[in-house]
C-alpha cells in the first residue's frame, strides 16, 4: 500500500497517512479531507456523493470500512458565539452581564453550512476508523440521503438525528421519532430550541389525565459560555493537522 | 382446525424482564414473533443538550447516570475525549488505577447482567450470588469516591485522588453478632489494594460457582443455545461492538486492537464465540470476567509498588491542593476560575472510545474553544445492538424475546440518554 502513500518520498508514512492517501484515491475529489487532531481522520463529503463514498470506502478491499460505529446531526448555528466579552474592556471593566444566544439575529454561519450529519466509520477487519461529514441540503426542512442501505445499523441513528434535528433522510425505510415523547412538536437540539423547552407536563385532577401547559420555569445562565484565546493550545504545539487543505473546523 | 388469531402485545415499559423502561410492540402469530418494534426514549434526560449548557467538568457526574451500570467506563470515555483535545498527558498511576476501577466496573456490569438475565430465564439463585460479589465492588467505589454508584472519580487529567489507605468497615449492630461483624470486617482491615487484593483471591472460585449452576445446566441452554444468532457480517453490518461482537467469533476489542491508558501493559486474553447465539454470549462474558480479574491483579501489583501523582500538576486543568490555596494567591486564583468558569478546550473535535462492558463506549466531542462543549454525542452501544433486536426476535417464540433481551445486555441511561 506504502506506493500509494505519498507522490514524494517520505521515510515511512504513518498508518494514518496511508489510510488518507488510500481514501483521496479512492473517492478523489469527492471526499475532501480537513483538519482534524492527530491520529483521527475526518473527510468532507457533498450530499450528492455521499452514498457514492459510503459504497466505496465499505467495498475498497483497502478500506472495508463494514461498521458504522456512529451517526449523528449537528447544529452549526451559534458555533463559535459566546455569551461574555473577553477581548475588549469597558471603563467599568470587562462585561459582566451575559448576553444570552436565545435570540439570534446573526447566525454565525450560513443556512447551508448550519446542519450536518457526522458518520464515524470503523474498519474491525483492518482496525481503522474515519469520520465523514457531510452538510445538508439548505431549506427547511434540511434533508441528506439516507445510508440505511449501507449499513443498516443506520436506521436508528438516522431516526435519532430527524428526532433530535429534524434532518430528513431520503430513502429511510421509517423515518418515525424514536427519542422524544409521542406527540412532541419540534427538534429539540437545534440550538433555537432553549434547554427549559416549550411545555411541561402535569396530572390534572379534574380532568382526570395528563395536561400539557407552557413552560412555567425561566431560563438561566449558571456559567456563561466563554470563549478564550490561549496560546498554550497552538495546534503547532500538539501535533494537530495544519497542513491539509480546508479550514479548521469543529 | 381452531382459528389462531394474530395480535398485538404490548410488552413493557413496566414489565421486570424489559429491564428498565423499553416498550415493545410484538405482533404475535400464536405464540411466535411476527415483528418487532422497540418504543424506546422513556428514560431521555438530553444528557447531551445539557452538557452543552455545561462547563466540562460539571458533566462528568451525568456521564456516571448513562450507562449506570458501568459507570466509570462512561466518565473514561468522555475525560479521554477532552484530554485529547487539552492535549493533557496523564500521569502513570492514574493510567493504572484507571485501568483497575475500568476492570472493577466490567466486573460489576457482567454481575448484574447475569444475575438479571439469570433471573429473566429462570435461574433465581444467580441473581443473590452475584449480588453477593457485587457489594464487595461497590465498596471498593465507595471507598475511592465516596459514593457506591455515581462516582465522578475520573478527571481530565487524572482522577479525583489517590487511593485510599483505609477501607470503610461494617459498624456493630444489633442486627449483626460480633462474630459476624468480625467476618466481614476481615478483608477491610488494610488498605483498598488489600481489600481488593482479597477480593480477586476469592472470586474465581465465585465465578466457578456460577458456572456450576449454569453452563452445563439443561434448562439454561435449552433456554439460550440457537437463540438470536446472529452471523459475524450481520453482526459488524449492524454495528455490534463488545461482547455481542465477540459472541459472533470476531476477536475484536478495543483494549488489544486501539489500546488507551496501560491496556498494553497488561496480559490478559480476548474470548470469542462460535455459533453467535445466547449461550455463546454468556461463556464470552463469564470468561471476560475471569480475565479482568487478571487485569485487576496485575494493576495492583503495580500500583503498590509505584507510588506517584494521580492527577496532572497544571492548574489551568486540575484544581490546586487546598492546603496551596492556603497560603498561595495564584493558587487561590486558579482554584477560583475553575469552580465559576471551569476551562476553556481548544477548538475541535474527537472521538474518544473505551471498550465498555458492553461494547464500543464513544463520546464524540465538539468545542469552539469555549468552556463548555459545543456538542456531545455518546455513542452508546446498547443503542445499536437494541436497534438490532427485530432482527434477532423475528420466528422466536415469546419467551425468546426474554432471553434476547438479556443476552443483549440493555440498560436504558444509555439508550435513551
Amino acid at each position: 500500500m506504502s506506493e500509494t502513500a505519498t507522490d514524494t518520498p517520505a521515510p515511512t508514512p504513518s498508518r494514518l497517512e496511508v489510510l488518507a492517501a488510500t481514501i483521496g484515491a479512492v473517492c478523489g475529489e469527492r471526499a475532501l479531507r480537513i483538519a482534524s487532531i492527530s491520529q483521527e481522520l475526518t473527510f468532507e463529503v457533498a450530499p450528492a456523493h455521499l452514498l457514492d463514498v459510503c459504497r466505496q470506502l465499505r467495498d475498497d478491499p483497502r478500506l472495508l470500512f463494514e461498521t458504522l460505529a456512529d451517526l449523528s446531526g449537528i447544529d452549526y448555528l451559534t458555533f463559535g458565539m459566546d455569551e461574555w466579552n473577553t477581548h475588549t474592556a469597558t471603563n467599568a471593566g470587562f462585561s459582566r452581564g451575559v448576553a444570552g444566544l436565545d435570540d439570534i439575529d446573526a447566525p454565525a454561519v450560513p443556512m447551508e453550512r448550519r446542519f450536518a450529519v457526522v458518520y464515524h466509520l470503523l474498519s474491525v477487519t483492518l482496525n481503522q476508523r474515519v469520520r465523514l461529514r457531510s452538510y445538508c441540503d439548505a431549506g427547511e426542512p434540511p434533508m441528506t440521503d439516507s445510508v440505511v442501505e449501507v449499513w443498516p445499523g443506520a436506521n436508528w441513528f438516522e431516526r435519532e438525528a430527524f428526532d433530535l434535528y429534524g434532518i430528513l433522510f431520503r430513502g429511510h425505510p421509517d423515518l418515525r421519532r424514536i427519542l422524544t415523547d409521542y406527540g412532541f412538536i419540534g427538534h429539540p437540539f437545534r440550538k433555537d430550541f432553549p434547554l427549559i423547552g416549550h411545555v411541561e407536563v402535569r396530572y390534572d385532577p379534574e380532568k382526570q389525565r395528563v395536561v400539557y401547559e407552557p413552560v412555567s420555569i425561566e431560563a438561566r445562565t449558571l456559567v456563561p459560555r466563554v470563549i478564550r484565546d490561549d496560546h498554550r493550545y497552538e495546534p503547532a504545539l500538539h501535533g494537530r493537522v495544519t497542513s491539509a487543505p480546508g479550514k479548521p473546523n469543529g | 382446525m381452531a382459528d389462531i388469531q394474530s395480535f398485538t402485545l404490548n410488552f413493557g415499559p413496566q414489565h421486570p424482564a424489559a429491564h428498565g423502561v423499553l416498550r415493545l410492540v410484538l405482533e404475535m402469530d400464536g405464540e411466535v414473533v411476527q415483528k418487532a418494534d422497540p418504543h424506546i426514549g422513556l428514560l431521555h434526560r438530553a444528557t447531551e443538550k445539557l452538557a452543552e449548557s455545561k462547563t466540562f467538568n460539571q458533566s462528568i457526574g451525568y456521564m456516571d447516570r448513562l450507562d449506570y451500570a458501568s459507570m466509570m467506563c462512561n466518565e473514561h470515555a468522555y475525560v479521554l475525549a477532552v484530554e485529547r483535545l487539552l492535549g493533557v498527558q496523564v500521569p502513570l498511576r492514574a493510567q493504572f488505577i484507571r485501568v483497575m476501577f475500568d476492570e472493577i466496573t466490567r466486573l460489576l456490569n457482567h454481575l448484574m447482567w447475569l444475575g438479571a438475565h439469570g433471573l429473566d430465564i429462570g435461574a433465581m439463585t444467580m441473581f443473590l450470588y452475584c449480588f453477593r460479589e457485587r457489594e464487595d465492588l461497590m465498596d471498593a467505589y465507595e471507598a475511592v469516591s465516596g459514593t457506591r454508584m455515581h462516582a465522578t472519580y475520573y478527571r481530565p487529567g487524572g482522577v479525583y485522588r489517590d487511593l485510599p489507605d483505609t477501607m470503610p468497615r461494617y459498624a456493630p449492630s444489633k442486627f449483626r453478632s460480633k462474630r459476624e461483624i468480625d467476618r466481614l470486617n476481615e478483608a477491610r482491615a488494610g488498605s483498598l489494594l488489600d481489600f481488593l487484593q482479597d477480593f480477586t483471591e476469592r472470586f474465581p472460585k465465585c465465578v466457578d460457582e456460577y458456572e456450576t449452576l449454569l453452563t452445563d445446566n439443561r434448562i439454561w441452554k435449552q433456554r439460550t443455545v440457537n437463540i438470536g444468532i446472529v452471523t459475524p457480517e450481520r453482526a459488524k453490518a449492524l454495528g455490534f461492538t463488545g461482547p455481542c461482537l465477540r459472541g459472533s467469533g470476531i476477536a475484536w476489542d478495543l483494549r488489544k486492537k486501539q489500546p488507551y491508558e496501560v491496556y498494553d501493559r497488561v496480559e490478559f486474553d480476548i474470548p470469542v464465540g462460535v455459533n453467535g447465539d445466547c449461550y455463546d454470549r454468556y461463556l464470552v462474558r463469564v470468561e471476560e470476567m475471569r480475565q479482568s480479574n487478571r487485569i485487576i491483579r496485575q494493576c495492583i501489583d503495580w500500583l503498590r509498588h509505584n507510588p506517584g501523582p494521580v492527577v496532572v500538576t497544571d492548574h489551568k486543568v486540575s484544581p490546586p491542593r487546598r492546603v496551596e490555596m492556603k497560603g498561595d494567591m495564584e493558587s487561590l486564583i486558579h482554584h477560583f476560575k475553575l469552580a465559576t468558569e471551569g476551562y476553556s478546550v481548544p477548538a475541535g473535535e474527537v472521538y474518544a472510545a473505551v471498550e465498555a462492558p458492553k461494547g464500543e463506549f464513544g463520546v464524540w466531542l465538539v468545542s469552539d474553544g469555549a468552556n463548555k462543549p459545543y456538542r456531545l454525542k455518546a455513542r452508546a452501544p446498547g443503542f445499536a445492538h437494541l436497534s438490532a433486536m427485530e432482527e434477532m426476535v423475528r420466528g422466536h417464540m415469546l419467551a425468546d424475546v426474554v432471553a434476547v433481551i438479556g443476552t443483549l445486555d440493555i440498560v436504558f441511561g444509555e439508550i435513551d440518554r
